[in-house]
């Protein structure tokens, strides 16, 4: 397979990446602050692409693939542009898909996305026409073949990466073990993982899918609050935030000088996080850490600078 | 089964309103609850009761066939020259066949059907287990449907909404005022299709790629 993103040419080389993410707000069609946002994740110098998010929890946004393009073009910065099979069939993807690579973006995150019913639009029409396996595969089939999933023939180049989104918190983990390798044979060239708190689940995750060699990307979360942690251990589906983790976030609360708090929290996150970087290097399967602090740029740097230390 | 559910009354006044003489036909096939003659009987019961508080005089009739969906059937035991409509108490396919049979009849559904399902117990909860795809994938799936008992129909699942076996997507029991009354969380499919596989020694049923689905075989309205 070829690398045609410097996201993808980074990880062939070696190189461990870090990936951010950009959410275009729900039906906001201003993306200013998403592109700001973008320009401060390229002004640390370390972030080598970002992801646009697609209707998440299914409510709606900006479509990513506008949003990739206007934020690629605006920052520089390369995008990473999600695409989930809840609100689009098999013609709408691979309309998508011709689109993405005329308008220079060269990296995919295929997913099957929440459901519809969850979200803002309960009443919608749930599409599921592919799921994300079938949808790499449609990939695939465009990016290599030339052709659809019919056998339709595709005209010019099609160059984009795919990546796949993994969850590490799946119990028992073996359901997940298949599904990487069902997807790694259809075509999946990275995996972005679900966010992951607790670090043996992380370690264990990564030598559970060594043998399907596919570079994977670690999501973390440094949380800016005690409300953010609770919120992913009690409302993200499959995660869990260890209690010591919870434990001192609650601590925190206790504060009463906000910029002290801050402070706190922040010293908390470098600490935690950068000895999680630390720890997930040392595994073969691990290719990088995606960070979802958005709108928390203190600690990025810190984290990636601590962890690069040797 | 056909699983039905009744329409508020309101709505079906709201449809029978201009009509006096109603025939409410009953269906003994596999509609379920039974949707018979003594469910047209009570049904007819109810709407004279629910014209009469608006203070008009509605007559309803209660009659019922073997099977609604049978037109010689209909064509036989219905009679319906008397009557100003008729209310079919069967699934919508027996209210398109009263409708074939009695063109110039206005026919009208009690039901909603939502769906081909299964009965927990008698009287008890039922089940969505069949979506009639015309496909069927059971003798790969551990004999657990993933295109009715996945939320999303995933061909590769589960998705990342599985916790512990269970599916993020809820389904709500409603009571008769539309209220809910209990949150059911439904079994991921695809976790239920791993332990059964599993047991079988057959993961590589699980393991194996299904490439998408061919939708041309569901398309509407279907002829055989």
């Amino acid at each position: 397979m070829e690398a045609f993103s410097n996201l993808m040419k980074e990880i062939k080389a070696g190189n461990f990446v870090y990936t951010g993410e950009l959410e275009p707000h729900n039906l906001c069609a201003d993306i200013s602050d998403v592109v700001d946002w973008a320009n401060t994740l390229k002004g640390t110098g370390k972030i080598i692409a970002a992801n646009v998010t697609d209707n998440p929890q299914s409510f709606t946004a900006m479509s990513s693939l506008a949003a990739s393009y206007i934020i690629q073009q605006e920052s520089g910065l390369e995008m990473v542009y999600q695409l989930r099979t809840s609100d689009r069939n098999r013609m709408a993807l691979a309309s998508d898909i011709l689109g993405a690579s005329a308008l220079g973006l060269k990296n995919i995150l295929a997913l099957t996305g929440d459901h519809n019913g969850l979200g803002n639009t309960p009443g919608t029409m749930p599409v599921f026409d592919l799921d994300s396996a079938q949808l790499v595969d449609l990939i695939h089939h465009m990016v290599y073949e030339g052709k659809d999933l019919q056998g339709n023939e595709v005209t010019g180049k099609v160059e984009l990466n795919v990546g796949i989104a993994g969850n590490p918190n799946q119990v028992p983990l073996e359901i997940e073990v298949l599904k990487m390798e069902r997807k790694a044979e259809v075509g999946a060239e990275f995996i972005q993982t679900q966010v992951v708190f607790d670090l043996d689940v992380a370690l264990d995750y990564l030598d559970a899918i060594e043998h399907i060699q596919v570079p994977t990307i670690i999501g973390i979360f440094p949380p800016r609050s005690y409300g953010q942690a609770s919120f992913f251990d009690k409302f993200v589906s499959g995660v869990t935030v260890p209690k010591s983790f919870l434990d001192a976030f609650a601590s925190f609360k206790e504060i009463e000088d906000k910029a002290k708090r801050k402070e706190k929290i922040n010293e908390f996150n470098i600490d935690y996080f950068v000895n999680f970087v630390k720890e997930i290097k040392k595994k073969k399967a691990c290719a990088g850490c995606h960070i979802m602090a958005v709108g928390y740029p203190d600690v990025i740097e810190p984290i990636i600078e601590g962890a690069e230390k040797a | 089964m056909i699983i039905t559910k009744e329409k508020p009354i309101e709505e079906i006044v709201g449809y029978l309103e201009p009509f006096e003489k109603i025939l409410v036909v009953g269906c003994d096939g596999c509609t379920q609850p039974p949707r018979g003659l003594r469910e047209a009987e009570t049904y007819g019961s109810l709407i004279e009761m629910a014209f009469d508080l608006k203070g008009k005089n509605v007559e309803c009739t209660a009659t019922t066939v073997v099977r609604q969906c049978c037109n010689d059937g209909v064509k036989n035991w219905v009679k319906p020259d008397e009557y100003d409509a008729v209310l079919s108490m069967a699934c919508g396919i027996g209210v398109q066949i009263l409708t074939q049979v009695f063109p110039k009849v206005p026919i009208f559904p009690a039901q909603n059907t939502v769906f081909i399902g299964s009965e927990e117990k008698r009287e008890g909860a039922m089940y969505e287990m069949c979506m009639s795809c015309g496909d069927c994938l059971l003798a790969e799936t551990g004999g657990i449907c993933p295109v009715t008992r996945c939320a999303k129909g995933l061909m590769n699942g589960p998705c990342g909404g599985c916790v512990e076996g269970k599916c993020e997507v809820p389904t709500y029991k409603k009571n008769w005022k539309g209220e809910v009354i209990e949150t059911v969380k439904n079994d991921c499919a695809w976790y239920l299709m791993y332990n059964r596989l599993k047991a079988m020694n057959r993961l590589d049923l699980f393991r194996k790629y299904r490439p998408p689905r061919d939708r041309s075989i569901s398309m509407h309205p279907r002829v055989l």
